[in-house]
Formats: C-alpha cells, structure tokens, sequence
C-alpha cells in the first residue's frame, strides 16, 4: 500500500525527449514504473529506450490507458502541459518543472480542482512509493520499502531525511514531494489526510520550511484528525526577512512565515520538531513508542470498568 | 523582483490611474529644478526598497524650491533600515481629505487574488490589520471569471458614499486588478489612496513587487531593475545563475537545494557559528557554477570557512568534484573548505577529490561541525 501512486500506475511522461525528460523517463522505467508512454509534440512515432512517443496526451491516453502524467516540459510550456493533461482524462499530474507563473498557476489550479484532478507540483521532486511505483526525480537507491510517510516542501532536503530513515532501517510507505511555490496543487493537509487513511503507513514526517502558513495549518489539521505519529522539521531558522531563499514560497514577508511560529505551532499539535534531519528516525522511534504506550494504558486498565463510564469521559471531552 | 515607487507608478499611470505629477531626482539641484518646474508644494521621497520610509523621516512636505533643495540635501544619502537613498521622487503635494488603502496580493491560502480595501488607510494601516482587522474588506478574485464591475463598486462603497468618487474608486480598482495580471505582480498597493479638496481620487503612493519567474516576459519591468539597491554579491550570483542571499556569518555555505542549504545555515548556527550566506547551486551539473560560486563567497571578507554540501539527485557529485578542484586550481583560496558529497556518483566524486586533499566528510551534522572547526570558532 502507498498513497497517489502504485503498481497500477500507468505513466506518461511530458517532455520524454528533453534532456531531463529522457533521462528520467529511463531512471523511472528502470526502477519498475510502468511508464506507458511518453509526449513530444513533433516526436510522434518514435520510441525512446522502448517507450512509445506520441504528439499528444490525448492520444497518448486513447492508445495506452496512462492515468498518470509528470512534466518535465521548460517553464513556458509547463502551464498548458498541465491543461493538456487534465484535458486528456488524466487524473494525477505531477509538474515537475521549476519557475512557473504563480498567477497563472492560481488559474490552472483552480481548473484542475473543477476537473476533479490532482496537480502536485510545480517545482517539486515528486513522489515515489518504494517497490511499487516512481514519478519524478527521487533517487531511487536511496528509498527503502516500509511504513513511514514522508511529506516535503523541499527536494534534496527530502533525500536527506528519507536517507537518515533508510540508514536506521526504517522505510517508507510513500515520499511526496509537493513543492515550494506559493501556489501548489497538493499541499501538506492533502498529504497527511491520505496518509491517515493508508493502512500501510504507521507515522509520518513532514518537512516544512518558511514562508506562508501551510505548516501551521496542517498542524492545525493533525491536532483535529492525525492519530499517527507525526514528527517535523522546519528549514529556515536562519533565514532573514524579506528575501527569497530559493523557493519562490519561501520568504517571510511582515512578519508571517517564521520558523519559530511553524514549531510552536507543530508543538502545540503535539509533534516534535527535528533540530536536524539526521535527529528525525529517532524523535520517530519515540513517538511511535509513546502512542503504542498511550495505547496500552488507555485499554488495559479500563477493561474491568463499566462501559458507561468511559463513554461519559468520551463525551465530556468534546 | 521589487520596484521603486516611481517605476509603480509610471506603471500605473499607464493603465490609467491617475498619479500626481512627479519625477525623480539624484541631486539636490534636480530635486530644486523639479520644484520650480512644477511650481507648487512638492513630497519629496526616497526611493528605496522598504516599507516604513515616512516613519524613518524618508518622505518630506516642501512648501517651495529651496526648501525642496534643502531636504532632498537631508534625504539623500540617508540610511533606511540599511538602505541608502540614492534617488527622490519630487512630487506635487496633495491636499488630503481622506486616506484609504488599496492592495491586491495573491494568496496562497485561497490560491486566489485577493483585494484588500480599507477607508482607515495611510501610515499605520500594518497596525490597523493587526488591531482591528475588521476594518480590512476582503475580496478573493476568481482567476478565471477575473474581476466584475459590481464587485470593484461594491469594494469602492466601502471607502466612500459619494457616487462620483465611488466610480472613480471602481474605476481604479478595476484598472488595478489588470495591472496585477499584466504585469505579472504578486503584490500591487496603493496606500493611501487619497480624496484631495476637488473631489480627485488620487494614488498617492504606489508599491509592486513582480514575480521573478515571470521576468522572462517583462522586458520593460526588468529593465527597471535598480543595480544599486542590491549587494554586489548578489547581483554577480544571478549573472551565474545562483540563487544567492548575503548575511552577516563567517560560515560560507555552497549547497545544492534551497531547503537543504537553509537546514544546513540553521545547523551553522545550532553548532554557534553563524552562515555567512544562502547558495543554492541549484540542479544542474555544470562544474563552472560551483567556480562561481566558491569566487562569490570568496569575496567577502569575513567568511572563515567554507562548507560544501550536496546531496546528489540530479546533481552528480562528481561534476561537483570537478568544480571543486577547478575552483581551487584557478582560485587558490586561503579559506579552508571542507566538502560532503552523498549520492549519485559519490565514490567517482571522492577519488577527482583525492587530486586536492580537502577534508571530507559523510554526514551533515559533521560536515558542519568540522566547517565551524577549521574556522577556528570555538564550540
């Protein structure tokens, strides 16, 4: 089990005959994604390492069934790559491509929403849900099959959480990506509301950075429906105000965006926050262990109790 | 991208917004001449790219000429929040009936463009979002139905009762919101948007900051770009396609990653050292940049030490590799740097490095550890 992606994942990829295009489409097939077909407008007919090429999505779609898209196609083009998928049927799309309009992102966004589609994306890494299935650029040999789910603003800051996991032998059920624009088609909720519901995974990590409030509320949102473990960490403690570190997202502007207000938000939420990444496998081991011991004394000694007593407690709660 | 406010409202004149007459000035004999010329009361303000300048004393009423002369001597020159003026707008002077606000943002929780509108407008209207944010009316646009006209009447009846000067607020609202998506902005304000004594509705001030994605589109904006209000550094990292920031550290940082290279600036300082910058050399594989970048870091005086951290995705650690000894070849430094190369091609990466005999390490908590050490901090 996994979330957005698995074995039946059946892929397109949008802009197989570009440079990073083609050289991920081979990394993806080679790692057991079932990549059906691949799109270059021009390039019809053709095929690259097996993969056949076509001018269009539609067509794409019509000749192989794909349900998946990711894009690797240049900036400029990327908006109308992901109208062109969603168009063709296609449910999940992932953008991979960095330095996409905003504005016209808050377009796209809400066309996708009026669909019925999922975008995760711009400018994001991806996902991959170990021995099932990868969409985007996640190195693969550093993912290990197992039950934490991994959620990020962040690339290469992911492959380094994700290998302090895989170090410690703990693997993952699904890393997603979700990227670090202002305007991005999946967000944190999205993610842990789907992990929540994915019986394979057991806890959670989320990687935040600064700038917007996304951390905030999704601590918000685990407080209210996450009974997993959740354990976090925030980049950008350093950060200065008023300048872009990177992300387009990332900038903290009057004052909002801080990291010190994400981690008191996430501790109020009752999820520790990693000082490094290196820190998270074991700030896992804990929580996991403190939920199971939650777990344990909420059941064993009220066993012999009458029921109507600890349903009174329930309701008092509320 | 931030713009000064003259370049805003030479913006907004265009789409039709009315804007008191105004130019700028880099001499207190321009600023005189600009004066006589409009031979009236004139603002004079400085042009730098921070919120606050009338608070700072960075915006003076000029009753003629010569006073106008007089502080545009004061202003220019003059240090706001770390910024120094080296531009005024002389504009004419309004008499100010009312002060309203007008901002449009795009916001990221909606993921809609948001129109911000309130009578309380002016200098303190950050402490009127904050105090009484009742007092802010809110209107989140429909990207693709875009802006109606009842919808800019019904956000101008909330700053004024008379018709004539609602239309003309609708007006500019209307004309604002085109602005917004012309220009590619992800923030335009107008504060305060003011009633003179005639009945005008006029904006007084202007501010846009434009999305750097969309620059590429935005010749005439670029263009506008104020070489002067950024750090030398800065503009030579986007010359080599580096995302960069300055800071005060003595730690140079060289990262692939935008958030992995704030985690390791905030393991810098976890460790008690401070970063000396942000540098993200970004995806590709390019040797060349990583030159770049170490020549960047090189050349400001207080870095101490300089840490390269990649975690290979795409980028491949031994074109780092490369790079790194490249640098070293062409640069000699007299910084220490220690490197940590994980990921794709990192066994290939560590025998090019083998050729320059730089300390090495596996992890990021040592590969910081180590930077601090051979700054010579004490932990």
């Amino acid at each position: 089990m996994s979330i957005f992606i698995n074995k039946r994942t059946k892929l397109v990829v949008q802009g197989i005959t570009g440079r990073d295009g083609s050289l991920h489409a081979k990394q993806m097939k080679k790692y057991g994604t079932n990549v059906v077909a691949g799109v270059t407008p021009g390039k019809g007919n053709t095929k690259l390492s097996g993969i056949p090429v076509f001018n269009t999505v539609e067509e794409a779609v019509a000749k192989t069934k794909a349900n998946t898209s990711v894009i690797y196609v240049p900036p400029v083009f990327a908006i109308d790559a992901i109208y062109e998928a969603v168009d063709a049927g296609i449910k999940l799309v992932i953008c991979i491509t960095e330095g996409v309009s905003a504005n016209d992102m808050m377009k796209v966004y809400q066309y996708v929403k009026e669909q019925g589609a999922r975008l995760i994306g711009p400018n994001c890494p991806g996902l991959i849900s170990p021995g099932e299935s990868k969409v985007g650029i996640i190195p693969g040999n550093i993912v290990k099959k197992g039950n934490i789910g991994v959620v990020s603003r962040s690339g290469t800051l992911t492959y380094e959480a994700i290998w302090a996991l895989t170090s410690e032998g703990m693997g993952q059920s699904s890393c997603v990506g979700i990227g670090g624009d202002q305007v991005i088609g999946t967000n944190f909720i999205d993610c842990l509301e789907a992990f929540e519901a994915d019986r394979s995974t057991k806890a959670i990590v989320m990687l935040g950075e600064i700038g917007g409030s996304d951390e905030e509320d999704a601590a918000k949102y685990i407080k209210k429906y996450v009974t997993k473990p959740v354990v976090s960490f925030i980049a950008g403690q350093t950060a200065p105000a008023g300048k872009r570190m990177g992300h387009a997202g990332a900038i903290i502007s009057g004052g909002s965006g801080l990291a010190v207000d994400k981690i008191k938000a996430l501790n109020k939420a009752g999820v520790p926050v990693a000082y490094s990444p290196t820190e998270i496998p074991g700030l896992i081991k804990e929580q996991i262990k403190k939920f199971a011991d939650k777990a344990k004394a909420s059941k064993a000694p009220k066993k012999p109790a009458v029921k109507k007593v600890a349903k009174k407690k329930t309701t008092k709660k509320k | 991208m931030k713009i000064h406010e003259y370049q805003a409202k030479q913006i907004f004149a265009a789409a039709g917004i009315v804007v008191p007459e105004g130019d700028i000035a880099t001499t207190p004999i321009e600023a005189y001449d600009l004066a006589v010329k409009y031979n009236k009361p004139v603002m004079v303000k400085s042009q730098v790219h921070v919120g606050g300048r009338g608070k700072a004393g960075g915006i003076k009423y000029a009753e003629n000429a010569e006073a106008a002369k007089v502080l545009a001597t004061q202003i220019l020159g003059m240090d706001i929040k770390g910024l120094t003026v080296k531009k005024v707008l002389v504009t004419v002077a309004e008499d100010i009936i009312s002060e309203s606000y007008v901002g449009i943002i795009l916001d990221r929780i909606t993921k809609r463009p948001v129109i911000m509108v309130s009578a309380a407008g002016g200098v303190d209207i950050e402490e009127v979002a904050a105090k009484t944010p009742e007092k802010i009316f809110k209107l989140a646009v429909d990207p693709i139905a875009g802006l109606k006209p009842f919808q800019a009447r019904n956000l101008a009846y909330k700053l004024y009762r008379d018709i004539t000067q609602v239309r003309k607020a609708a007006n500019i609202i209307m004309k604002l919101y085109k602005s917004f998506w012309e220009s590619d902005a992800s923030l335009v304000e107008i504060n305060p948007l003011i009633t003179n004594t005639g009945g005008d509705v006029i904006a007084l001030d202007a501010k846009m900051n434009i999305d750097d994605n969309c620059l590429f589109r935005q010749a005439d904006i670029e263009a506008m770009r104020d070489l002067d209000a950024e750090d030398s550094s800065e503009i030579a990292a986007r010359k080599a396609d580096l995302s960069f920031v300055k800071l005060d550290g003595s730690i140079g940082c060289i990262v692939n990653g935008a958030g992995l290279a704030m985690a390791t600036m905030d393991l810098v300082k976890r460790y008690g050292a401070e970063p000396a910058n942000f540098l993200d050399i970004g995806g590709s594989s390019n040797p060349q940049k990583v030159v770049d970048a170490v020549n960047i870091i090189l050349s400001d005086a207080n870095v101490k030490a300089i840490l390269i951290n990649i975690f290979g995705g795409i980028t491949r650690c031994d074109d780092v590799a490369n790079g790194i000894v490249e640098a070293i070849k062409q640069l000699q430094p007299e910084v220490p740097i220690v490197v940590r190369l994980t990921g794709t091609n990192e066994k290939e990466a560590a025998k090019i490095l083998k050729k320059v005999n730089l300390p090495s390490e596996d992890t990021l908590d040592k590969v910081v550890k180590k930077a601090i050490e051979l700054a010579g901090i004490e932990i």
